[in-house]
């Protein structure tokens, strides 16, 4: 059993996604129940094997017993054994705000295992191949879950996501290809040996490296290639929303990591400085105008989609600079992030549902007349502007220290604009939800057919604002086991 | 100028890989520009074809047998990206059954097909 814990953590949650269907037959109510009986066993299952990964250090796993590097091999180490964690987390948050806030059928529940099992095999998987099959299998749940809206728009806005995400997967797909041409292996490790073998400046390897990580930006939602995410955000339902948010461009950013470290290696991006200048140019280019277009919405939701491009943006470019320091930095962001935008997106949801308000202007005066959400929605922005001691703060700390040590200017001068345009669009609504006169009058106009809030949805939104204080507080530990890992990845 | 021997020699054998870029080319300017979302799709399913082609030229190995063990023996042209492929190909079908679902939920609620058309009506 014990041995099996890689395996069974994708597993668990693909059965699981299917009962719900087979449950249909029966009632269409069943869904939530099997779904958190689930995330609880995938949850105890992470646990587990954080606690195998913090003793053993690295745990590889290979499926159904084929000799490495031929079969597929899962590997855990420290960072991935963090972003699994972190899912059972997020996920086990979400199931408790959509227990209310819907959808309520049971196929909503089955995409919901689904994007569970994609995210986690994504970050378990040791084999490039895997991880596409991953990517896509995340692609087609969270493009059901954006559709799964009661209007017609979440529809287009899907259909959008899906066939930018299509490019984006296939791309990468194209870039395996290439890799595979060059090393004729698919296992990360072997792959990362052979690559080094061929030589950093093969044609072959550049093309690899360029399509295989270019595609992952369009996952990321990096600037130019970010145009699926607002649509997709505001359209799809609330908890569809929080859990995306909160994690598909998280997995995807962590994937590209992956690739960074164990694939291409820290050594791939000093020989070519070409691409490690081209990422670092398209994160800075996306933390400033993701800032600047948040700056300029209407829509909270919208400007919360385009405030993940900026902060994604810093997370990539953490990684990019690739000191130790600053990859601590982005993991730390990474994580803060998806609790931080998670619960803003939940508390979005609550705001819209007690008052109506869904704009900048709307939530004039709403600051009294949802006194929790309200107050949890502003102590995340503060922690998202980075205000110490929010984990906000010890992220993009810990960045800006690897940027001065490694000496790459242009990501420390980014990073303090960014953050004067991100106190810039939360401060508005800061201000707006305490200090403006209300613009809405009447009570509670009901938006969704007996639109209500449980306490479970405030507890979510009020745990989410405590957590991205209090995690700082976990960022020794997680310190403490990326330093068992990191050293190997960044070859030092 | 004539083509030297080379040259020719490189269009003629190479023509796979000829294939895969004009497929990937139209695949992906039928993406871009055809304002019919069906086309569109069938746009998204051109590109893939075109990566699945580049897979299976990869595969190939001059005068070898498909990998199917039979009394003939090898040389076998490689098998991995074949099933790569297939595995691909599944991961295409179900992705256009999505969109095409969506599809018909976008026609049913709009009555239209047109992007430029379903622009407008969306942001109205």
């Amino acid at each position: 059993m014990i041995e099996h814990l890689p395996v069974l953590l994708v597993v668990v949650p693909i059965i699981g996604g299917a009962v719900p269907l087979v449950a249909s037959l029966v009632t269409d109510r069943a869904g939530w129940s099997i779904a958190l009986a689930t995330t609880l066993v995938h949850a105890a299952l992470a646990g587990l094997l954080a606690r195998q990964v913090w003793t053993d250090g690295v745990v590889s796993y290979a499926v159904g017993g084929f000799a490495l590097p031929y079969g597929i091999e899962l590997v855990v180490d420290g960072l991935s054994v963090a972003v699994v964690a972190l899912i059972s987390a997020i996920s086990l948050g979400v199931l408790a705000y959509a227990r209310h806030a819907g959808p309520h059928e049971n196929t909503f529940y089955s995409q919901f295992l689904l994007l569970v099992t994609g995210l986690t095999g994504m970050t378990v998987t040791g084999d490039v191949f895997n991880l596409y099959v991953f990517l896509e299998i995340t692609g087609l749940a969270a493009y059901g879950l954006v559709a799964s809206g009661r209007d017609a728009s979440a529809a287009v806005a899907a259909l959008k996501y899906l066939v930018i995400g299509t490019v984006g997967a296939s791309l990468y797909l194209l870039g395996v290809g290439y890799a595979l041409a060059a090393t004729g292996t698919l296992n990360m490790a072997d792959m990362s040996a052979k690559l080094a073998a061929v030589g950093y400046d093969s044609t072959l390897v550049l093309t690899a490296f360029g399509l295989m990580v270019g595609g992952l930006t369009v996952k990321v939602a990096l600037f130019p290639l970010h145009t699926w995410q607002p649509d997709a955000y505001a359209n799809a339902p609330d908890s569809a929303s929080a859990f995306i948010s909160a994690l598909v461009s998280t997995v995807s950013a962590y994937a590209l990591a992956r690739l960074l470290f164990s694939v291409f290696t820290v050594d791939f991006l000093t020989a070519v400085p070409a691409a490690r200048w081209a990422l670092v140019a398209l994160a800075s280019l996306s933390i400033v105008a993701g800032s600047a277009l948040a700056v300029s919405q209407r829509n909270v939701q919208r400007m919360l989609a385009y405030s993940s491009v900026s902060q994604f943006g810093l997370v990539i470019a953490g990684f990019t600079v690739a000191t130790p320091i600053a990859v601590v930095g982005a993991t730390v962001h990474l994580v803060g992030h998806a609790v931080m935008k998670g619960g803003l997106f939940a508390a979005t949801g609550i705001i819209e549902r007690e008052t109506g308000a869904s704009t900048v202007g709307g939530y004039a005066g709403m600051g009294t007349r949802t006194p929790l959400a309200a107050g949890a929605f502003t102590v995340l922005a503060l922690a998202m502007v980075g205000v110490p001691p929010a984990i906000g703060f010890v992220g993009k700390w810990y960045i800006l220290v690897g940027a001065v040590e490694a000496e790459i200017w242009p990501v420390v001068a980014v990073l303090l604009v960014s953050t004067l345009l991100t106190l810039a669009y939360f401060a508005r609504l800061g201000e707006r939800l305490y200090f403006a006169e209300a613009t809405i009058r009447e009570e509670a106009p009901v938006a969704d057919g007996g639109a209500s809030v449980s306490t479970g949805m405030l507890a979510v939104v009020v745990v989410a604002a405590v957590l991205a204080v209090a995690l700082t507080a976990a960022v020794p530990a997680l310190d403490q086991l990326l330093e068992q890992t990191l050293p190997p990845l960044l070859n030092q | 100028m004539t083509l030297s021997a080379l040259q020719l020699d490189l269009l003629t054998s190479r023509y796979n890989y000829y294939a895969v870029v004009l497929l990937l080319g139209i695949g992906l300017y039928m993406l871009v520009e055809s304002p019919n979302l069906v086309k569109k799709v069938i746009g998204m399913n051109i590109f893939q074809t075109g990566i699945f082609l580049f897979f299976i030229t990869l595969a190939y190995r001059a005068g070898g047998n498909p990998p199917v063990v039979t009394k003939g023996g090898g040389p076998y042209v490689s098998p991995l990206p074949h099933v790569l492929i297939l595995t691909a190909i599944v991961v295409g079908v179900s992705l256009t059954a999505v969109a095409l679902a969506l599809i018909v939920r976008i026609y049913s609620e709009y009555g239209t097909l047109d992007e430029d058309t379903l622009e407008q009506l969306y942001y109205d």
